[in-house]
């Protein structure tokens, strides 16, 4: 195919030096871009006493524990090395300073005082669900869940329906101050959301929307990037169609959305996971609009947890991959779309 | 499916009326209203509020009971004893948030682009699974900017994966994010790590756009790789490296939320930048001064206005179209 920029003619099985310095360079690319986030998913599967242990290991492991007979609870599972014995496997029945009282599980009625130097905790692989079922139980997971994937939704439901509606009109009709209106809607392109953040609040205070996930919703619902795509693409839809559909009394509105919507599906499928994404990934509007915690979206939720003093870690990773999760799924599914569709428009 | 259709259906009666009412072209506004609402109530009004608060003072959040003070705000903003000296200026935050800014805009678009560019050279050549490649450079892009902060802190922290290999090699423990230098440090090479793949991709959009003949030709007159990088392939794609370095220079001035869940801006004022000096000046701090967030607002739109007129003179310049940010 390519030719590519740096290569000079090179043999079919030889590699040039240049191919070698290529993969290294995609390798390492590959572990500074994959590695942190492997390494979180495999955290997130750890149980709190585990990512205590330190040095860390990648796979999750946790202490191998086991019931003896004469205690309730599972006692912790240890190698003991004493001087002159073989190395076996005790469980703790508790410890004081660096002594630990430890028993064999085949004798439990002998406990014995071991140096705390003396003994290793035996780990097995183990994958703590834990924390990701405790999400639900023990914090208000579900409700932030559920506003994520309500503003995910209805945003971009609304985002699909207003955007199209412009660009047909846009791209199909000629009326006084089409350029203008073009124009006008193109240049928030240039407008920040950042900059005009005090106002947007004002305005949304003023509407009653403040602490709403509509609040949220309506700002994001018109964007120049999605109008600009689909008028794009409807200017290619012939004008015959429209005027076939005229002489048999179509009404506008049924010419709109029986035979332009329908025909602009790829256009609209583009936009869609682009609204997809930037929903589920916003953090400024919410977080100056949401200031209630029944009302967080995941990413406010996220926030709000990593900064408290205690972080429980094991729950704010697991927190974390949950958040992650349906952008990668929309990614491994979509990628060529994705790719594609940002290199056409220069969007992100 | 069905229920699509009957809301369509429902809204049909309203267009049928207006259509027989005002005519086929007046019914075009009825098309382009909820989107032109939108854009009014939600961008427009706000940038003309922004100039009201800018220019009057007090705490109050309605536009119109606010006492006009005229440029006072911006002379708050910007007054200093001694400007050779920082800590006497009255606002000293927001010259330090100013001056980060600038570092870390320099230092992240800089590196950024450098780094994109062989990615793109890279990806460009002839290798094995590129859809792949391509897909893992580009992945981050999408996380949220609170996951990229999250993901970093975790390994960054104090007992965190790169501590743990410091022990490893019997070196002393480094305090990632509450070491000034080291955090800014972090700062820049997470938000190069998370938006790396964008630039990446529309540079590689660009390589694949440069003529195949060309490198024949160069071929022919036994051009070295080096030569034909810097003679062919870099001017061909000039038009796209200033599309996408002005890009991340209006995108870095307005960096905020990675850095804002992965140092707070911390440690001191080390890695606080100008959307931070706002979003505290104007809701979180204890009272709200809205009117110096406001004109630190419009001093950020005006600097934006700039790097967004030298882009289209620029481009205009070298015939690039329709690269724009969202």
């Amino acid at each position: 195919m390519n030719m590519s920029m740096l290569s000079v003619t090179r043999g079919r099985k030889r590699l040039h030096w240049t191919d070698v310095l290529s993969y290294v360079y995609l390798l390492v690319g590959l572990i500074t871009l994959f590695g942190p986030v492997l390494w979180l998913v495999m955290s997130s599967f750890k149980t709190e006493a585990a990512l205590g242990m330190y040095p860390p290991s990648f796979l999750p492991y946790a202490q191998k524990s086991l019931v003896v007979t004469g205690h309730d609870q599972p006692l912790p599972l240890f190698l003991v090395h004493q001087d002159g014995q073989a190395p076996r496997a005790m469980a703790q029945v508790g410890r004081i300073g660096l002594m630990a009282t430890m028993v064999d599980p085949a004798q439990p009625d002998v406990t014995v005082q071991v140096p705390i130097q003396q003994r290793i905790p035996i780990t097995e692989l183990a994958f703590a669900w834990g924390n990701y079922a405790d999400l639900f139980q023990k914090f208000n997971f579900g409700r932030f869940l559920w506003n994520s994937v309500f503003i995910t939704v209805v945003a971009t439901l609304l985002t699909l329906l207003f955007n199209s509606m412009a660009a047909f009109a846009l791209s199909k009709y000629q009326f006084k101050g089409r350029k203008a209106v073009f124009m006008l809607i193109i240049s928030t392109l240039m407008i920040p959301p950042t900059i005009i953040l005090v106002p947007v609040f004002l305005v949304i205070n003023g509407a009653g929307l403040l602490n709403s996930l509509w609040g949220v919703i309506l700002p994001a619902v018109a964007t120049p990037t999605g109008v600009f795509l689909l008028r794009q693409y409807m200017l290619s839809i012939p004008d015959e169609l429209l005027e076939a559909a005229r002489m048999d009394h179509a009404s506008e509105w049924r010419i709109y959305w029986r035979i332009v919507l329908p025909l602009s599906a790829p256009a609209l499928a583009v936009l869609a996971i682009f609204s997809v994404m930037w929903r589920w990934n916003d953090f400024l509007l919410p977080l100056i609009v949401l200031s209630r915690n029944e009302f967080f979206t995941l990413q406010l939720a996220l926030n709000a947890f990593q900064g408290e003093l205690n972080t429980q870690w094991n729950y704010l990773l697991a927190m974390t991959v949950i958040t992650l999760l349906p952008v990668t799924l929309v990614f491994a599914f979509l990628q060529r779309h994705i790719t594609t569709g940002i290199a056409n428009a220069g969007v992100k | 499916m069905r229920i699509f259709a009957l809301f369509f259906n429902l809204l049909e009666p309203l267009f049928r009326w207006a259509q027989t009412s005002l005519g086929k072209h007046r019914l075009a506004w009825l098309f382009v209203g909820p989107n032109l609402l939108v854009f009014g109530i939600f961008t427009f009004l706000p940038i003309a509020i922004d100039f009201v608060y800018a220019t009057s003072g007090g705490v109050n959040l309605m536009p119109l009971e606010r006492p006009f003070t005229g440029l006072e705000n911006f002379q708050i903003l910007l007054e200093c004893r001694d400007y050779s000296d920082l800590s006497t200026c009255r606002k000293d935050v927001f010259w330090r948030a100013l001056f980060n800014t600038f570092k870390f805009t320099v230092l992240q678009v800089g590196l950024m682009v450098f780094f994109s560019l062989v990615t793109a050279l890279v990806l460009n050549r002839k290798i094995l699974g590129r859809g792949f490649w391509r897909g893992v450079f580009f992945y981050p892009v999408l996380l949220s900017p609170v996951v990229v902060a999250l993901i970093w802190k975790w390994m960054l922290q104090s007992q965190g994966v790169f501590n743990a290999a410091l022990a490893l090699w019997d070196l002393p423990a480094i305090e990632w994010l509450t070491d000034a230098s080291w955090a800014f440090f972090w700062t820049v090479f997470v938000s190069i790590w998370a938006h790396m793949g964008f630039y990446t991709l529309i540079l590689l959009a660009g390589l694949q756009a440069i003529p195949q003949d060309l490198y024949e030709a160069a071929q022919m007159d036994r051009a070295s790789p080096w030569r034909t990088l810097t003679r062919i392939t870099l001017p061909m794609l000039m038009p796209n490296l200033i599309v996408v370095l002005v890009l991340a220079a209006i995108r870095a001035v307005q960096i905020f939320d990675e850095v804002f869940v992965l140092t707070g801006g911390g440690p001191g004022t080390a890695t606080t930048f100008i959307v931070q000096f706002i979003y505290q000046t104007g809701f979180a701090e204890q009272i709200h001064l809205y009117g110096l967030a406001a004109a630190a607002s419009l001093a950020l739109a005006g600097f934006l206005v700039v790097l967004t007129l030298l882009q289209l003179r620029l481009t205009r310049a070298s015939e690039v179209g329709e690269k724009v940010p969202r």
